[in-house]
């Protein structure tokens, strides 16, 4: 379903991937692991058609992203690492509005958005505005949205970063719900290893642009002789913290907050 | 896209009151202020000359702040969800600018009604087709200015370059299109200036279409303000097209 090879991003002088190659076979759940910095979202903005890579092939669902952009964009749906909804339209509208960019048939649509609320449990808050909604209840909306569209793969980004505990395990059942019933197949990354351990089929270890490990959680733990998937992710990738450069975004939501937090 | 334009610009009430605000201001402080002024220098009545500049002046604010809004969009990310979408960027591009458009046209229309409550009064034979230039030159404005702050909107990263765009693209604009004071016998540097503004052609355009007091020929308004309209929504998209995440 996602094949890639030897794929490479240069910024400048600086590479954030480099060679990386892997497969993910249909209606696999695929983690993708590493450090801040490790080139994870960078990959995931190759696969999606948002950064054109500066060497390699990819291929998704069949196609060549930097040849058919379209066709790979209608094989896959996203939750990103920040929230991309429509604060000022309603859980319902939001739904309505993917569904029209996506061109979705009309016929079942309005029984598709349901289902999907019903199965996130937002349906009874489907017509208030995405602003009043807490962080979980985005990320659910989120998560419906991306399955809207009947996708093959589903990209997740660091999809539980700050939610609770409870919210995050309602999220993973949901994920895996919608992964037996709809074939879809799942790539998501997170920095929460336990639940890497616990829902993925496979997991690639990624640090400075390249995989250092990959395979099922048992086998990275065999082959590092840990107890548990954190102790072999730290073994396999070392122990200095990483920095990382402040994005525009962080610095624009600093501003943000300064300004009262009013759009 | 259009849209969902629409529907933001309906549900935020303060907005559009606060954005409303400006508009009235300028024509109670100036028309009034000014039009004693005015009326001794021999040029008639203000509020007539200058309510059509003010309905440029608030299209020309509204849909330059929609074009802008977009930056909004990308650092919250709603971006991010119409780029990942099977649909090509010129049409998520030109929905948002018609939706824009639409929504400063609506801003447009309501100065328009307000500026009888100041005074203003049409002064043409058939009333009708008056309106319907009317309306045909603040939506060309709109698109117009709409698409150039999408321009600028997909070279900005962040807001802090959006006082810039106000302070060195909005008001000079607005200042110097002939808004606020009649083209005719201007000095030579300033005529040049309002010249190659775009909006003095839409302001003058209004002027032709409510009170026949246009300084140029309608047909040459119309002309120049589609021309830079298209030359704008190429921009736009070519820029548009060009953005990374």
């Amino acid at each position: 379903m996602i094949q890639v090879s030897n794929l490479t991003k240069k910024f400048g002088d600086f590479t954030a991937v480099s060679n990386l190659s892997f497969k993910v076979p249909k209606g696999e759940i695929f983690a993708f692991l590493g450090p801040n910095g490790a080139g994870k979202s960078t990959t995931i903005k190759m696969l999606t058609t948002l950064l054109d890579p500066t060497s390699g092939k990819i291929n998704i669902n069949g196609f060549d992203p930097s040849v058919n952009k379209h066709d790979v964009r209608k094989s896959f749906g996203i939750v990103f690492q920040d929230p991309s909804l429509d604060d000022e339209l309603t859980a319902y509208e939001n739904m309505h509005f993917h569904a029209v960019l996506y061109k979705t048939p009309r016929e079942g649509l309005k029984e598709r958005i349901r289902q999907l609320l019903e199965f996130v449990e937002l349906w009874d808050k489907k017509n208030e505005l995405v602003k009043n909604f807490s962080g979980g209840m985005k990320r659910r909306l989120e998560i419906a949205r991306s399955f809207l569209h009947h996708p093959k793969i589903i990209f997740l980004d660091e999809p539980t970063l700050g939610l609770d505990p409870q919210t995050r395990n309602h999220m993973w059942k949901y994920i895996q719900d919608l992964n037996k019933k709809e074939q879809t197949t799942v790539f998501f990354t997170t920095h929460y290893m336990e639940e890497a351990d616990r829902v993925a089929g496979r997991i690639a270890i990624i640090d400075h642009g390249r995989i250092v490990a990959e395979g099922t959680a048992a086998e990275l733990k065999t082959k590092t002789n840990s107890q548990s998937l954190e102790d072999a992710f730290l073994q396999l990738t070392g122990k200095a913290i990483r920095e990382e450069s402040a994005t525009s975004t962080d610095r624009m939501r600093g501003v943000f907050m300064r300004r009262g937090g009013r759009n | 896209m259009w849209l969902r334009q629409v529907k933001r610009y309906l549900r935020s009430k303060s907005r559009i009151i606060g954005s409303l605000g400006q508009p009235i201001l300028y024509l109670f402080a100036l028309g009034y202020g000014l039009g004693q002024v005015f009326a001794r220098a021999g040029q008639g009545n203000y509020i007539n000359f200058l309510s059509p500049g003010i309905i440029g002046m608030s299209i020309l604010f509204t849909s330059m702040f929609n074009g802008v809004e977009m930056i909004w969009d990308r650092q919250f990310g709603f971006l991010k969800e119409t780029m990942v979408a099977p649909v090509a960027r010129f049409n998520i591009m030109f929905g948002r600018v018609l939706g824009g458009a639409t929504v400063a046209t609506i801003q447009g229309l309501i100065v328009f009604l307000l500026s009888f409550a100041a005074g203003f009064r049409l002064q043409t034979h058939n009333p009708a087709l008056s309106i319907l230039l009317t309306i045909m030159f603040m939506f060309l404005i709109a698109l117009l200015f709409t698409a150039l702050g999408t321009a600028i909107a997909s070279v900005l990263t962040d807001f802090q370059g959006f006082q810039l765009i106000m302070s060195f693209v909005v008001m000079p604009t607005y200042f110097l299109s002939g808004a606020i004071f009649p083209l005719a016998g201007l000095p030579k540097i300033m005529e040049f200036v309002t010249h190659i503004d775009p909006l003095t052609y839409g302001v003058d355009g209004l002027r032709g279409a409510l009170n026949s007091a246009n300084h140029f020929s309608l047909g040459y308004d119309f002309g120049v303000l589609a021309v830079c309209t298209l030359i704008s929504l190429f921009i736009g998209s070519y820029l548009f097209s060009k953005i990374q995440i």
